[in-house]
Order: C-alpha cells, then sequence, then structure tokens
C-alpha cells in the first residue's frame, strides 16, 4: 500500500523569539515492511538543520532557528510504501534490548487500578499473543475515541479514569498494563489513514515485546495490530520520549500550536 | 567501636608510642602547644570565610553560607602505603571507564550474565537517550573521586565511586595553601608531594580529550548551575586556576551541531566542557522535556563528535549504589585480575543466602537502603533498639531487593584539635583520579574528611564533619617503584602514578 | 568575556558605587544634622530620601522622620533596594558571579563589605551605624585600589564603565534634590548661602579640598554647581563622568576592535558638555538640564546594554 503523508505544524508566538531550536523525531526508516519513497521536511525560515539519531534508534533532526521569528511552519511530507507484516516487526533498528522498556515512566507509571485492570485482562499469561490481543481490545473496548489534540502531560493514572481518551492516552493505557504484568511495551508514534483527514496530532499506538517473536505492534484504538495501514516514526518510553517535536525558545510571550495530519492510501 | 580503631599516626590501638615513620610528626604535635595550634587553625578558618570558600546549607536561611570547619594537623601517607593504594585506584577507574564505554555500547558485560539485565535496564541512571554515542577518545570518567575508608595501615576499602561530578577538589587545594603558610616548618621536615600542580592537570586532561579538528589550542569551559550553587566556589576556583572561562547553560548557544559561547565580541566555539551540573539539565531536548534550564542541541552536538562533555553523560550508572556491590565483579571482568581495592564487604539481600546471613546478624550489621540516600533509611546494628532491628527485619523480608549489609567497620583515626586538646577522630578519604587520553593519573593527596564529634562516624559538612590536609609523603630516595605486570610506576618526583598499560583499554574491548 | 560576565561586572560597579555613594550622603547628613550651629533636622533627612529616590518606600515602612530613622533605612534596611546593605548585597552578588574573573584581592574587598552587614541583626544606633559606614568606605576604597592593580583589562574596564554611569546619575541626582532644597524656586542664586549646607554637598562627592583649590572667591552657590555640573578634573563631577565613559568605551572598543552605538552616544554627550557654560545652565534652568542628563544616562546605560549583548 502507498501512503502520503502531509503533516503541517505551525507555531505562532505572541512575541518574537530570539532563538528557537527544536529536536524532530519526524523521519520514518526503512524496515522489512515500510520502505520510505519520498520524503521532505519544509520549513519557512531560514534554519541550520542537521540529521542525527537517539539512543533509541529514532531517525532525528535539529532545526537551529535565528530570531526575530514570530512564526514558524514545518511541513513533513511523503510517501511510503507498506506491506502486510501481521504486527510483527521486521527489520527495524534496536539499539536497546527489549527489557529496558519494563521501565516506567512519570506519563506511563500503573497505579492500582491499571493494575487490577492488567491482571484480569492478561493474568498469569504473560506476554502472549493472545494475551496481548486480549489486552488491546479490552483497552480499545474501555473507552470511546476523544477527538482533538492529546492534553499535554496527562498521566496515564488519570487518564484510565475518563470515558473518552485520545489514540496516545489508550496506548498509554496499554503500555503501562502490559508493564504491569511484567512485559516489556513502548509507545510508537507515526501514521495511520484510516482516521479522518486534518488531525490536529500523528497517531500512536504500542509496540509490545513477545518472547520467541519479537516486537510486536498493538493499536487499541484498531483493536488490531497495525499492518500496512501504518507507517511507523518513532518510538519511546511514552508519548513525549517518541514525539515529533521537542523544542526550546529563547523568548517572552506564549506559544500557540496548530497541527493538521492528513494520510491518505493510493491503491 | 571507636577506641579499637587503628590510629593513622599513633598506630594500632594496643601500641606506645607513634608509629615508627611517624615518630617526627608526633614530636611536632607534642611540642607546638595546643593554643599555637588552635591560633593557626582558626587564621586558616579566617582565610576561608574572606576567600569566600563557604557551602550552601540548605534550609539554613540566616547563615546560608558557612565555611567547613578544618583542622590543623594533617593526616599522612607513606610513600609505599600511597603506590599501593594508587595502583588500586587506576585498576578501579580503568574499570569504570570500560564498564560505562561496554554499558552504552555492546552490553557485553550482560550478555555474559556478569551482571544482572535488570541491575543496568531498569536503573534510572542507565540513560538510554545516549546510548550508542561515543565520546572523544573513548573516555568516560575523566574525573573521579573514590571515597575510601581505612582500617589498618594497608587496609583500604572502597565507600563509594563518584564518575559523576564529583567535589571537593578546592579543599584539597586551599587545605595545602593553608598549612604551607601556617605550618612551613612541617614542609622542611617531611617531602610532602606537590597537590598545586591539579589545575595544570586538569585542564591537560581536558585538552587531552578534546574532539578531533580543533587544533592545538581547544577552548575548554567549566560549566556552572550558576553561583547559588552549593559547590560554586570550587566551580569558579577551577575555573580560575585553569585559565578558562566559568560559563552557565544560558552562556551558551548550540547552532549546527556546534557549540558557542556568548562573549560581548560574538559567539566563540567551545571544546571542551568540564560540567559541574547534572544529566537532566545539560539539555532539555533529551533529558528533561519539561525544564527550560541547560543547553538545547548539547547532546546533539556531542553525539556529532563536536564537543567533549566531561564526565560523559550517563555515568551515573556507574556509581550508583545498586552497581556498588557488583565492582568486584565489574573489575575482575575487565581487567582480568582480581580488584586491589576491595569493598567494603556488602550483602545483597536479594540474594537468599545473603539474605539469611544478615537477618541472622542483625545486630553487628549496618543495612542500608539501595535506593536511600543521607543516612535515611539505614539500620545500625550495633546502637539499635531490638525494637528497630524487629522492624528493619520486617521490612527485609518483605523487599528484600531494596536492601544492602555491610559491616560496621573500625574507621581509622587521625589526632585532631578538639576542645580538650588533640584527640583522636575517624576519618575518611576522597582521592581525585583523572583520565585523558594518554592514561589514568592519581593526584597525590585529596580530601580528609573528619568526623569532629568523638566517637562520630559521620564526616558529612551539613553534619559537623571538616577536613583536613591529606600528605603524601615522597620516598626518601625519591624511588620509582615500578611492578612489572600492569606497568605502574610511581613517580615520586612529580608527584604523580601514571598507568600506561592498560590507558588503552577501553579500545581493545571493542 | 562572556557577554553575562560583562554585565555583571558592569552591574557589580554601579552597586557598589551607590553604596559608595549612599554612604557619603548619609555621613554627610548626619553631619549637617547634628554638627552644624543650625541643625537642619527633618528637611536634609527628606532630601537624603529624595537623592536616593526612597521616599516612597520610607513613607510605606511606616518609621518616623527622624536622624535614627533614615540613618537605619538607609544603611542597613533589607527591605527595599535602596539600601546600603541592599547595594552590597547586589554588588557581591554579581562580583560572586565573575569571581574568576576578580583578584582576590578586589573580591575580598567586596566580600568585606558584606560581611560588615552580614553579622549584624539588631539595629544600630546612629553612631554604630556612622562606624559601619565609615567601614564600608574603607572597603570600597579598597576594591578600588584592588580595581587599579587588576590588570588593566576587559575586567577592570566593565567594573569602571558602571562606576561611571552610576556615577552620572548620582551626582546630578544630588544636585538637583540640593538645588531645590536650597534655592526654592524664585531665589537668587546670589542670596544668603546656607554655609553647612552647600559644604554637605561637597562633602557627598569628596570635593572639598578640591573646591579651595579650584574657586579663590568663598563659598558660592554658581561655583559648587560649576564643580560638580562642568569641571572634568574632579572625578565625581558630571563632566568627569561623562569624560571617563568615552575613554572606558575607547577602551573596549580598542580591545575589541569595533564600536557600537553607545560609543557615538557617549561622544556626542561628551561634545555637548564640552560647550556647555554653567552660567547658561543655570539661566535657562538647572533642573531641566540635570533632568535631561539623568535621562540620557540611562539611554547610554540601556545602548551599553545592547551592545555588549548584556541579555
Amino acid at each position: 500500500m502507498r501512503l502520503s503523508i502531509d503533516h503541517r505544524t505551525t507555531y505562532r508566538f505572541t512575541e518574537p523569539q530570539a532563538r528557537v531550536v527544536q529536536l524532530l523525531r519526524m523521519t520514518p526508516r526503512n524496515t522489512h515492511d515500510q520502505i520510505v519513497a519520498d520524503w521532505h521536511i519544509a520549513l519557512d525560515c531560514d534554519a541550520r538543520i542537521t540529521e542525527g539519531q537517539d539512543g533509541f534508534g529514532n531517525a532525528t533532526t535539529i532545526l537551529y532557528i535565528d530570531g526575530p521569528v514570530d512564526r514558524i511552519d514545518l511541513s513533513v511530507t511523503g510517501e511510503v510504501v507498506t506491506s502486510h507484516s501481521d504486527g510483527v516487526l521486521h527489520g527495524t533498528l534496536e539499539p536497546l534490548p527489549a527489557r529496558l522498556f519494563l521501565r516506567d515512566t512519570p506519563l506511563t507509571r500503573a497505579d492500582a487500578a491499571i493494575t487490577d485492570f492488567a491482571r484480569d485482562v492478561i493474568g498469569d499469561e504473560g506476554g502472549t499473543v493472545a494475551a496481548l490481543h486480549r489486552l488491546n481490545h479490552a483497552v480499545g473496548d474501555r473507552f470511546t475515541l476523544a477527538r482533538g489534540r492529546p492534553e499535554p502531560g496527562l498521566a496515564v493514572a488519570d487518564a484510565f479514569t475518563r470515558g473518552a481518551a485520545t489514540p496516545r492516552d489508550l496506548a498509554h493505557v496499554f503500555i503501562a498494563a502490559a508493564r504491569a504484568r511484567g512485559v516489556p511495551a513502548r509507545y510508537v508514534s507515526g501514521y495511520c489513514d484510516r482516521l479522518e483527514d486534518n488531525r490536529p496530532a500523528p497517531h500512536g499506538w504500542a509496540d509490545a515485546w513477545i518472547e520467541g517473536l519479537g516486537w510486536v505492534g498493538f493499536d487499541p484504538m484498531l483493536r488490531r495490530s497495525p499492518e500496512e495501514h501504518h507507517v511507523r516514526v518513532a518510538v519511546g518510553f511514552d508519548a513525549v520520549g517518541a514525539s515529533p517535536v521537542a523544542g526550546t525558545r529563547m523568548g517572552e510571550g506564549d506559544e500557540r500550536l496548530d497541527v493538521a495530519v492528513s494520510v491518505n492510501a493510493e491503491g | 567501636m571507636g577506641t579499637q580503631a587503628f590510629d593513622e599516626i599513633m598506630g594500632p590501638p594496643e601500641r606506645e608510642g607513634a608509629r615508627s615513620e611517624l615518630v617526627d610528626l608526633c614530636h611536632w604535635l607534642q611540642a607546638t602547644p595546643a593554643d599555637e595550634l588552635r591560633r593557626r587553625q582558626e587564621a586558616a578558618e579566617t582565610t576561608f570565610r574572606q576567600l569566600g570558600i563557604t557551602f550552601a546549607v540548605y534550609g539554613d536561611s540566616d547563615a546560608s553560607e558557612r565555611i567547613i570547619p578544618f583542622d590543623i594537623v594533617p593526616r599522612i601517607f607513606l610513600a609505599r602505603e600511597w603506590a599501593r593504594l594508587s595502583e588500586g585506584l587506576i585498576q578501579r577507574v580503568e574499570a569504570i571507564n570500560a564498564f560505562l564505554h561496554d554499558i552504552y555500547g555492546e552490553r557485553r558485560i550482560l550478555r555474559e550474565g556478569v551482571l544482572p539485565e535488570d541491575l543496568i535496564l531498569g536503573n534510572a541512571q542507565f540513560r538510554p537517550e545516549i546510548a550508542g554515542i561515543r565520546p572523544p577518545h573513548d573516555v568516560w570518567a575523566h574525573i573521579c573521586g573514590i571515597d575510601l575508608v581505612r582500617t589498618g595501615p594497608d587496609d583500604f576499602f572502597v565507600l563509594e565511586d563518584n564518575a559523576r561530578t564529583p567535589s571537593g577538589v578546592s579543599y584539597m587545594l586551599e587545605n595545602r595553601e593553608a598549612m604551607v603558610r601556617l605550618c612551613p616548618e612541617l614542609f622542611s621536615q617531611f617531602r610532602v608531594a606537590a597537590v598545586d600542580s591539579y589545575p595544570d592537570m586538569l585542564l591537560e586532561t581536558m585538552r587531552s580529550v578534546s574532539p578531533r579538528g580543533c587544533g592545538q589550542n581547544p577552548t575548554c569551559v567549566v560549566l556552572t548551575p550558576g553561583h547559588y550553587n552549593s559547590a560554586y566556589y570550587e566551580h569558579s576556583f577551577l575555573a580560575d586556576s585553569m585559565g578558562v572561562e566559568l560559563v552557565e547553560a544560558a552562556d551558551l548557544v548550540v547552532d549546527d551541531d556546534v557549540v558557542y559561547m556568548r562573549t560581548i565580541a560574538g559567539r566563540v566555539k567551545v571544546d571542551v566542557i568540564y560540567r559541574r551540573v547534572d544529566d537532566d539539565f545539560l539539555d532539555p531536548l533529551v533529558f528533561r522535556p519539561d525544564s527550560m534550564l541547560g543547553v538545547p542541541g548539547l547532546i546533539a552536538a556531542y553525539a556529532a563528535g563536536k564537543v567533549a562533555i566531561i564526565n560523559a553523560p550517563g555515568n551515573g550508572i556507574a556509581d550508583d549504589k545498586a552497581i556498588y556491590s557488583y565492582m568486584p565483579e565489574i573489575v575482575r571482568f575487565y581487567s582480568g585480575g582480581e580488584a586491589k581495592l576491595p569493598n567494603v564487604e556488602t550483602w545483597r539481600c536479594r540474594e537468599p543466602q545473603a539474605l539469611k546471613y544478615v537477618l541472622d546478624h542483625l545486630d553487628e550489621l549496618v543495612v542500608k537502603l539501595v535506593d536511600g540516600s543521607g543516612g535515611y533509611g539505614m539500620l545500625v546494628g550495633p546502637t539499635a533498639s531490638r525494637q528497630e532491628i524487629e522492624t528493619f527485619r520486617a521490612a527485609l523480608i518483605a523487599e528484600p531487593h531494596r536492601y544492602i549489609a555491610q559491616p560496621t567497620l573500625a574507621l581509622s583515626t587521625v589526632p585532631t584539635l578538639a576542645d580538650s586538646g588533640l584527640s583522636p577522630r575517624h576519618v575518611d578519604f576522597r582521592p581525585f583520579v583523572l583520565t585523558g587520553s594518554k592514561g589514568v593519573k592519581v593526584v597525590p593527596g585529596g580530601l580528609t574528611r573528619v568526623a569532629l564529634k568523638e566517637g562520630s562516624l559521620v564526616v558529612n559538612s551539613s553534619q559537623g564533619g571538616g577536613t583536613k590536609d591529606s600528605f603524601v609523603l615522597m620516598d626518601d630516595a625519591n624511588a620509582m617503584t615500578q611492578s612489572m605486570g600492569g606497568m605502574t610506576q610511581s613517580i615520586g618526583a612529580d608527584g604523580m602514578v601514571q598507568s600506561l598499560g592498560n590507558a588503552d583499554l577501553t579500545r581493545e574491548v571493542r | 568575556m562572556l557577554s553575562r560576565t560583562a554585565a555583571s561586572l558592569y552591574w557589580l560597579g554601579r552597586y557598589l558605587e551607590r553604596a559608595d555613594f549612599i554612604a557619603r550622603l548619609v555621613e554627610a547628613t548626619v553631619r549637617l544634622d547634628v554638627l552644624s550651629s543650625r541643625p537642619a533636622g527633618e528637611a536634609a533627612w527628606r532630601s537624603a530620601l529624595a537623592v536616593t529616590d526612597t521616599e516612597a518606600a520610607f513613607e510605606a515602612s511606616g518609621a518616623p522622620l527622624t536622624r535614627e530613622a533614615v540613618v537605619a533605612f538607609l544603611s542597613t534596611d533589607t527591605s527595599h533596594p535602596g539600601s546600603i546593605v541592599r547595594c552590597l548585597h547586589a554588588a557581591r552578588d554579581n562580583a560572586r558571579a565573575v569571581r574568576t574573573a576578580l583578584s582576590r584581592e578586589a573580591w575580598s574587598a567586596i566580600n568585606g563589605a558584606w560581611l560588615i552587614f552580614d553579622r549584624r541583626v539588631t539595629p544600630l544606633d546612629s553612631t554604630a551605624t556612622l562606624g559601619l559606614v565609615d567601614k564600608v568606605k574603607a572597603e570600597t576604597r579598597g576594591f578600588e585600589g584592588a580595581v587599579h592593580r587588576m590588570l588593566r583589562n576587559q575586567t577592570t574596564l566593565f567594573i569602571r564603565l558602571g562606576q561611571v554611569i552610576e556615577r552620572a546619575d548620582n551626582t546630578a541626582r544630588l544636585l538637583d534634590v540640593k538645588y531645590h532644597l536650597l534655592l526654592p524656586a524664585g531665589e537668587s542664586i546670589g542670596g544668603t548661602v546656607d554655609r553647612d549646607q552647600w559644604t554637605t554637598i561637597l562633602q557627598t562627592v569628596s570635593a572639598v579640598t578640591a573646591y579651595r583649590w579650584l574657586y579663590n572667591d568663598g563659598l558660592q552657590p554658581a561655583n559648587v554647581i560649576d564643580l560638580l555640573l562642568s569641571r572634568a578634573e574632579l572625578p565625581r563631577s558630571v563632566a568627569g563622568a561623562i569624560d571617563e565613559t568615552v575613554s572606558i568605551l575607547n577602551s573596549l572598543a580598542k580591545s575589541l576592535g569595533g564600536q557600537g552605538e553607545a560609543d557615538r552616544m557617549a561622544r556626542g554627550r561628551h561634545q555637548r558638555t564640552l560647550h556647555t557654560r554653567t552660567g547658561d545652565v543655570i539661566a535657562s534652568g538647572l533642573h531641566q538640564h540635570l533632568e535631561a542628563l539623568i535621562v540620557e544616562n540611562d539611554q547610554l546605560h540601556a545602548a551599553i546594554g545592547r551592545q555588549f549583548k548584556f541579555n
């Protein structure tokens, strides 16, 4: 399947900024089941741009923007050819041991409610394919889908008490529950064409480690494993660690962020 | 406990008179009236206050800056004691460097099952963000402070490794300057190795690890959290004595993966950063997205090999309390031999046999939380009540993996000027070990901390501890001692010990 | 030099100069109040508050307008930024931030001045406070000496730059307030002279001897104004500060190999002072002239910040 992606981000600052430095995790890598045919990161202002890779194996881009700047338009466009994989990852760059992803973070720390939930769904089965699919369904069934941008800094324990959840929060619940049962799990940010156009955020789902199989993707929003409809871009302990943009600015005032993501399948 | 200790000048408890090598010092102590010693001590403390050698005490707003008490009686290491100690220190620091190189690279030590995987991967001090980055010249722990205790002439034990931003070196230097000024007679009587070349050694170490392509004159800076930091005096002192800029995060900018400092004449490229700030505050893009502190892009510049960061980010995994008890295994794994400098014997309660022993001997042991600090969550068996012991027993059985236990050691003492005159007080020791691209050097001196309260084992400056000068004596013959195997040589004249054999150990490991 | 370092040195210079100025002002006012044949009383203390721009803060403190209260307020009161202790604290804070750039001697002087107050918690009577003020003056003199013994480099230039910018402001304020107080509108300048009052002004800027050297015809208000405003030979005169600002900025430009807006502004100001005659100023309105000077000085301060990238 050929997926074309259009991801536009606009920052507006109420005061001109003297300097902006941003770390982007916005470039997908080739894997066995995903070939990046075309990819562009475009910026509407002068900047020095360097490419690198972080400890998790994500491709990174650093933007060094000199001020005064009161608006930044960042546009990411590209085409990725995907193939069917049953959710099992092949050919991804994996510099770190899977068991590292048992570690929790402030955003993904399971509380008693999530721990109980995980025990009820997974039982003593641990990281089997069947148990994790049960978890994936249980998480997806538990919430209605919240539209709109994920609430910054929302911890999974709080998200768990709500009726509606964004894809990010669903993935966080899955990750926290899996880790609570001793299954390494991580956050994946990327794109999916099974969502409406002009979404206010890229998509997010989870990977879980299954002994003997390796990393397997789970998308609780779709209640299934990602297949050819997903494009993986970055992984991390949680959504912040895998987030497309981390930025700092030197200057006064507030900022406003607008994001529009569209993904279309072409045949 | 206190009365049974080995005294470093007077010798073992049963001995009459001073250790034979230190009879002269004993004479000096006897010949100098206590009032005169006190006068000199007060003169030194006045100088420290005037110079602003202070540390901040948190939660103490009135006297927010205090000096650490200084004791006029030096602590002395004989040349042969020092040579042995240095070998152990070099071996340990080389192992720490090799361990860091491995753990952020291949992780051979995990694959071969020497350390439990979860001990590293589950430890917050292991920083996956910087995994795979190789620091310039593969040096990680450029400046180590190894905390030691002593129980006999050659019986040293490592209490703690400090491979992040060990402090205290300014006390070593200022204490020496005070001693030279106030007790010059001691320096004509004893051949004391000089420590005043430390800033030069440090600068040399920094320059030696500058990234390739920086030319002959790399720009080095000291990065401080700012002058409200409790160790600010030391940061400024070191920058001052090396003749380099003392910068704060706001003084640095990264552009195009190159680090610059902001000067009145524009940007100046920076090649080597001796940082005295924690990893968390190095780069908000990488470590703490919620923090605005730090230098955005610094880790990108580091990953691109454009700047050396001293000590390397991620080093916390090497000096973590949970790792400490495995140091003998770590030293063995990387050096191929037994650790010359032992740990304090440590029972890891996560291991059933150790737990059984600890539970059977609670009244003799010190039990500590692996993730505790500052004496919190600690049981000192010999002084604990029945009730306290039983409370700990229950805690140990419930969560054994969170605890380690150690014997209570009879820490050595050194005569110290107390209100009633000279009296033995317990001491510990932090020597400083520098690692550059050309090998490992031990500075012939260090920071001696002394528990000023009689019988106390607590040397922390925040809890009534003081400092002493630490003399390392040079051989009369000024001889070079060489050990063939490791090619460790101790060169008395310039007062430093170099290891040549294992300097490139990290490179061989790859 | 780091921009932040330069900023700290500059502020160190300003705050230390301000502490020294307040110390002199307090001392001269005490003399005026206590020693003169006709004690000036409340008016003298009100004017001291006016010169240091602390009237509102003093009123807010609720203290009575007495010698003891004002002396304590201007010396040891930590509740407002216009006291000697707060200026010394700010000076030391800036000095700590640039500890590496200072000589030990210079640091010791600043730290010494700060320590004079650091251990005081109880209020003091005015004699004891005067003792403190004297010690502060001694330490700031010690600092000046230490700066002179330091390398003549950018470090000392930025400290001195802060000092002369502060000095121009302080002297202009002193002149403005005292002139108003002593010669209310409408009164002729040739009227009866209150010797003690005018001497106070000279004492505040350490110019009693200088005045005798430069003017032969006794204590004349016009001469005092001339000395403080236009005689560059007197270091604490406005003209002296303006003169020195240009030469310090010149030295900085030479060491950096470039000039900027602060240089142009300082030179323009200098040119105008050269052509200003005290008599004309008095005739056309001293107050307006001094006000304009203070505003211009603030603008130069801002230009210096921009030129050397203080922020």
